[in-house]
């Protein structure tokens, strides 16, 4: 019996040191920004929210990949995710040259090491971009721009007409009224929804002082994750694949819920839903494009990069996504007109009204300094919490 | 005697190196055993023992929440925390609770089945029937688990089969889970009874019957021990297989969560590696002690 748990051990401790030797080698962040292109690779690989890059495959009529693949050469494989933190974990596994990345994940991304800073002059269309887009807290840091811009949105609240009466306004209908439809409501499964109850207790409990909803202190938080957990109680399901969200609505299991416009754009007739940008304000999201710092096809990344946001392929992503454009001339190649007006393109003053995911983080966002406020690793255990 | 020699010189010549290897192993037992052994452990260690040395390591490290880098300094904060909030314990509860009522509707469900099956049926439906019991096996898993989505929809067959009785469907939610994992964990429980079934000879259930017992007499005192390996070990599939899960959950559970949700989102969302690898921990801890109690009872010797 001795020798056999000694074997063990002496097992035990080889693995163990093993293990420690192989995962000791830090990884090294390659900051060398390059000022010159080369010769396009023959492929690159995107990671991106669904409906960011399309080839054809879900509709014929949708395709702005095949036009890129055939002026440069790069074969494109596109991989979507659900969550930033899906995306993020994703991205680390080194198999994707080029990230679609939130606000909420871009900051990670940097600080990590895992994207490169770009070199904006390579990227022709970058000029063209909305000047409101372009060096924000979420794409650069210090100057140095990590990330293009690909469009923007808010998250938005929808519903199904015949159940939902009457037509809703505020997002009451998921919190303080939730109870009406018991075990119909949904809401998006990732720690970021927080911000939503956020954004709804700003405008409803302004004695909690909320000024930013990515900025909340220890109470403000409690406030909210208490506002999700009287929700959960109502919630039938939460959705992080929008297909699940789709056939949810469609099938009457879900009444409402936040949602994106891409969602709402595939619903068919007979589910009979409405959307709304409810009166409190929304969380949204403006996306950037990034390249990994240890890319494979670094060259066919840049092409990307320069291709969506040329005005035709920047007007055909977005559009299908449900969301402004980055880059103004991109409103005169949309199928239809009104798309550019409903999504208030280049309205500014409409456009600082959205709460832009972004990362949580200890140094409170609002420039409060007498708090600390709480980070996302505390905003993932609450949201746990909440789950149950 | 004399000629002998000469004879095997020849094969000698060829074989002696082979025969020196035999002898030397004939007078050596262990040695033979550990060559016997080598490449089999080799395996088993190298993809059991060190994924789960790893799964225990990980569960001491800790993770930068900005960057998401692992830091590979030792700590017991993971495992504190999974042994001292209220979440884990609710769930870990709420995972148990589930599988063990899969393993009793899929007992209750496959004992008569098996019955039947091993002691009724004449060679022919017998057949037909394994057939029917292994069908669902060639179909994918996530398959048969949408398929229950659909089923337990509120637009669903279930609701339009049971709406004239008053009645709705559990939609998506606890039930549904346990509904649709007794449903996929099924053929794993009605074989190894069956075969355990098939074991237990005629001619005891004609002597117990010869010596006056009843057939819940013979049931209780001939079939059932002879039945309990079989019995427990139909209850170790189902019931490990459902304390795994995550995916039916995330299917038909509605908004609940398993303990296979918490490592999930821990590796996939939060990409907290070593806290899933710390939650990892309790179900492992779970099947050992439910192994070890089937061991106490002897059950694992006879199967």
């Amino acid at each position: 019996m001795r020798t056999k748990a000694l074997k063990s051990a002496v097992i035990l401790v080889a693995s163990a040191l093993l293990l420690t030797a192989c995962g000791t080698a830090k990884p090294v962040a390659t900051s060398s920004v390059p000022t010159k292109l080369g010769a396009n690779e023959k492929t690159v690989s995107l990671l991106g929210w669904p409906g960011y890059a399309e080839n054809g495959s879900n509709d014929p009529k949708v395709d702005w990949v095949t036009p890129f693949e055939k002026s440069t050469g790069c074969k494109v494989t596109f991989k979507s995710y659900g969550t930033s933190d899906e995306a993020l974990s994703l991205f680390k596994t080194g198999d994707y040259d080029v990230i679609a990345a939130s606000g909420d994940a871009t900051l990670r991304l940097i600080a990590s090491g895992a994207v490169a800073q770009l070199n904006t002059k390579l990227i022709p269309s970058y000029a063209d971009v909305y000047p409101f887009l372009k060096g924000k807290a979420w794409n650069s840091v210090d100057g140095k721009v990590y990330g293009v811009p690909h469009g923007y949105g808010a998250n938005l609240l929808m519903y199904k007409k015949d159940t939902v009466k009457p037509a809703p306004t505020s997002w009451d209908v998921v919190f303080d009224k939730s109870s009406s439809y018991k075990g119909k409501v949904t809401a998006y499964d990732s720690p970021i929804y927080i911000a939503d109850a956020a954004v709804y207790l700003m405008a409803h409990n302004p004695e909690l002082g909320i000024k930013n909803p990515y900025a909340l202190d220890e109470k403000q938080l409690t406030a909210a994750v208490d506002l999700l957990k009287a929700q959960r109680a109502n919630v039938g399901e939460y959705w992080s694949d929008y297909l699940k969200e789709i056939q949810a609505f469609e099938t009457g299991d879900s009444v409402v819920g936040t949602t994106w416009q891409v969602i709402i754009n595939s619903m068919s007739a007979k589910a009979n839903v409405g959307s709304v940008l409810p009166s409190e304000g929304a969380t949204g999201w403006s996306d950037s494009w990034m390249i990994n710092s240890k890319a494979k096809s670094p060259n066919c990344a840049y092409a990307w990069l320069d291709y969506i946001d040329q005005p035709k392929a920047n007007a055909a992503a977005t559009e299908y996504f449900g969301e402004a454009p980055a880059t103004p001339a991109a409103c005169d190649f949309m199928a239809s007109k009104d798309t550019c007006a409903s999504y208030h393109a280049g309205d500014e003053a409409y456009a600082n009204k959205i709460w832009y995911w972004t990362t949580p983080i200890a140094k409170c966002l609002d420039g409060r300094t007498d708090v600390k406020c709480t980070d996302y690793a505390a905003w993932t255990s609450a949201w746990q919490e909440i789950k149950g | 005697m004399t000629r002998k020699p000469g004879v095997q010189s020849k094969s000698e010549s060829g074989l002696s190196s082979a025969r020196l290897v035999s002898s030397y192993l004939f007078s050596r037992p262990k040695t033979r055993l550990a060559l016997l052994l080598a490449a089999p452990v080799t395996w088993l260690v190298l993809i059991y023992v060190v994924a789960l040395v790893a799964l225990l390591i990980t569960a001491f490290w800790s993770v930068d929440s900005f960057t998401g880098e692992i830091h590979m300094t030792w700590s017991l904060d993971n495992l504190q925390q999974v042994f001292t909030q209220a979440l884990y314990r609710t769930v870990t509860f709420r995972t148990v609770g589930i599988a063990l009522l899969v393993t009793v509707i899929d007992l209750v469900v496959a004992l008569p089945i098996a019955f039947f099956m091993a002691k009724i049926a004449k060679a022919r439906s017998q057949r037909i029937m394994v057939i029917l019991i292994l069908m669902p096996l060639w179909a994918s898993y996530l398959v048969k688990a949408y398929a229950w989505r659909s089923v337990l929809s509120h637009d669903g067959i279930l609701q339009w089969l049971v709406q004239p009785f008053g009645l709705s469907t559990p939609g998506y939610g606890l039930a549904g889970i346990v509904i649709t994992q007794a449903y996929i964990w099924l053929p794993y429980v009605i074989l190894p009874i069956f075969t355990g079934l098939e074991r237990v000879s005629n001619t005891l259930l004609e002597a117990s019957s010869d010596l006056g017992a009843k057939s819940g007499k013979t049931i209780r005192l001939v079939v059932a021990p002879l039945l309990l390996p079989a019995i427990i070990a139909a209850s170790i599939f189902s019931f490990s297989l459902t304390l795994g899960d995550y995916i039916t959950v995330n299917i038909v559970g509605g908004p609940n969560q398993m303990l296979g949700n918490l490592v999930y989102s821990n590796v996939g969302a939060a990409n907290n590696l070593p806290l899933a690898a710390a939650i990892a921990l309790i179900p492992v801890a779970l099947m050992f002690g439910y192994l070890t109690v089937v061991r106490k009872t002897g059950a694992l010797e006879n199967l």
